[in-house]
């Protein structure tokens, strides 16, 4: 197991490290940030539904969240490094509450999304009301929907002139997408990760098991909303403003799309399913012939209808359809001879 | 005095709303337990519907009351046939696809009407109480509502297709054992929630202008309305529209229009954490 972790590792960090270099060649580092950020985004949801079974109607609101708590402390503080750690700690706690209002409310699917789109609802509504001169946080006013401009964006810790913008923005986005990623993949190989997926294949048998379901779910459902959050800063960093729109049911929906196109239950699907769409996005957007978000729309049925395992999944199997016979081959054989003397 | 009654009769408006919003989302939801994320959509559908026909010179009250639903009914029935009955018993899988159904609506009704907010006038003009005015369209929204519940009642318990159809969507098997076909009934059923869906997107279309992603402003009311009222449809659907509808209407006039639906989402949180199986699931339980 230890080995095969080390593996791992090894090989996310030779791809990425290659895909770093080469990507920037094929696709300008400013639009190739924003689909970094989106595929953490991405990321943060499949952790959660993809391997709690937590479906989370609300990722925005910890997308948001997080942004705007950077938008308001990088404004009262003038400096980003304290911002950057409130914008993972603000949503953490805020869904490590959330979360264990429902889990141990055993409120479970359906529900579980009402509420979280709720939540994200209330969110965009007041943020998006609070455009008079009286919603003011220190000498932040939160400008209702017209939105935080003009904050202080990344800076090398300690010295605030030193803005860290253009390719070494993106430079630093992508090592922290790597770090995310690789602490994903740690979470996952450990105890907490597999009783997990234990609790997402069958509830009552983990229960039964004495595990404490609720409060796990509700630190898997936080640290999700975390890595969200680090989403929504880095985000708005590389936007330089942050609108209510993060926190609206458009991106909340688009999140929910790409785990479902790039596939759940892996850890690799959301992430490519976010970069893909969002490029898709982006090169749809240059066109004004058909609407956007009819082929958003589209893409989403087709895949519940036809591929509801998404594209990371069914390539796979497909990649081991064809090729792994090479190898199941002899295993086939020895079992024969195994049986037969 | 006069203030009581204005307030008497927002508050009713304010339910009845929400009983009109929601009326489409209960049938498919309360029956057929198939969440229909596109309900929005089919309401805007409704309004851009009654638009478009009184542009074209129909009366509005016959745009608004048939011709408005028989379209989104049509357009429902299409849906069920190509995408919803692939799904039925997935609930997460029905949630998803009709969210993407969602969004080609949007997609299509931007293309074909433009990204710019339409309206019609209300046809009934307002009166005075006192010194307050009051619209008097409310009132033709109160009735509609008060109309719309009774009708339902009506079939689902008078009427021999009401009958049937209670029992398919409770057990499946044995009315198929009798002779019915479930999955007729399913694509009747569904046709039936997405005319109600277009009547109610229809009739509150004169009060708000459209714009193609103005279901949205719909979904999550409807939605937390249904799921709040629990398994039983028309009672839940009156108790939960009653309880939304005061508490929005008392924050509106206590403190602003905003505060009033960040107060109807914040109860309803409240209400599911309390309540996981909605109102009905603890009250007037085993009621239609």
């Amino acid at each position: 197991m230890e080995r095969s972790l080390g593996k791992e590792i090894i090989a996310t960090l030779i791809v990425s490290a290659l895909l770093i270099w080469l990507l920037p060649m094929v696709i300008a580092t400013y639009t190739l940030t924003v689909l970094v950020i989106y595929g953490m985004l991405g990321l943060s949801l499949g952790l959660i539904w993809g391997f709690g079974g937590i479906l989370c109607f609300g990722q925005a609101a910890f997308f948001g969240l997080g942004a705007y708590t950077y938008a308001i402390a990088a404004i009262n503080l003038g400096e980003s490094t304290v911002p950057m750690l409130l914008a993972v700690l603000v949503p953490l706690i805020f869904a490590a509450v959330l979360g264990a209002l429902m889990f141990y409310g055993r409120l479970t699917d359906v529900y579980l999304g009402v509420i979280t789109l709720v939540v994200t609802l209330i969110l965009f509504k007041f943020v998006n009301s609070t455009a008079g001169p009286q919603y003011v946080i220190g000498n932040a006013r939160l400008g209702g929907y017209n939105g935080i401009p003009g904050f202080q964006t990344l800076n090398v810790p300690g010295n605030p002139d030193a803005y860290i913008w253009g390719d070494p923005y993106f430079y630093f986005c992508a090592v922290a997408l790597v770090i995310v990623f690789l602490l994903v993949t740690w979470l996952l190989r450990s105890s907490f990760g597999r009783v997990a997926i234990g609790i997402r294949e069958n509830e009552t048998r983990m229960a039964l098991m004495g595990y404490d379901v609720a409060a796990r779910k509700t630190v898997l459902f936080a640290t999700g909303a975390a890595i969200a959050g680090l989403a929504g800063a880095l985000f708005a960093n590389w936007g330089e403003i942050v609108t209510p729109g993060l926190f609206s049911l458009g991106q909340s929906a688009e999140i929910i799309i790409w785990c479902i196109v790039g596939g759940l239950g892996t850890r690799l699907g959301p992430v490519l399913g976010a970069a893909g769409l969002a490029y898709l996005k982006f090169v749809l957007g240059q066109q004004s012939l058909i609407d956007n978000t009819l082929i958003t729309g589209l893409i989403l049925v087709l895949f519940v209808l036809f591929l509801p395992k998404g594209l990371v999944p069914a390539v796979s199997a497909l990649w081991k359809a064809s090729f792994g016979r090479a190898r199941r081959r002899p295993l086939a054989r020895q079992r024969r001879k195994a049986r037969h003397g | 005095m006069d203030l009581s009654f204005v307030i008497a009769v927002e508050v009713l408006y304010a339910v009845a709303s929400l009983v009109l919003i929601s009326a489409g989302l209960a049938v498919v939801f309360g029956m057929m337990k198939v969440i229909n994320l596109a309900h929005g959509e089919f309401m805007m559908l409704g309004g851009y519907t009654t638009i478009t026909a009184v542009g074209l010179g129909v009366n509005v009250f016959v745009a608004m009351l048939v011709i408005a639903p028989l379209v989104v009914g049509l357009v429902g029935l299409i849906v069920e046939r190509l995408v919803i009955r692939h799904l039925y018993g997935r609930l997460v899988d029905t949630m998803l696809a009709t969210w993407g159904l969602s969004l080609v609506f949007i997609g299509l009704a931007t293309m074909i009407f433009g990204n710019t907010t339409t309206g019609i006038s209300t046809p009934i003009p307002g009166f005075a109480v006192g010194d307050y005015q009051i619209s008097g369209y409310n009132f033709f929204i109160i009735v509609v509502a008060a109309v719309l519940v009774i009708a339902m009642l009506a079939v689902l318990r008078g009427t021999r297709a009401g009958l049937i159809a209670r029992g398919t969507m409770q057990r499946a098997d044995i009315a198929a054992a009798l002779g019915y076909s479930p999955d007729r009934i399913y694509m009747a059923t569904f046709f039936c929630g997405s005319a109600l869906s277009g009547l109610a997107g229809a009739v509150l279309a004169p009060l708000v202008g459209l714009v193609p992603t103005s279901g949205g402003a719909y979904i999550a009311k409807a939605f937390i309305t249904v799921i709040a009222g629990g398994p039983s449809l028309i009672a839940g659907l009156l108790s939960s529209a009653t309880s939304f509808g005061v508490v929005n209407q008392v924050f509106t006039f206590a403190i602003s229009p905003v505060i009033g639906e960040v107060a109807l989402l914040v109860a309803a949180v409240v209400l599911l954490r309390l309540m996981p199986q909605g109102i009905t699931g603890r009250f007037f339980k085993g009621k239609l």
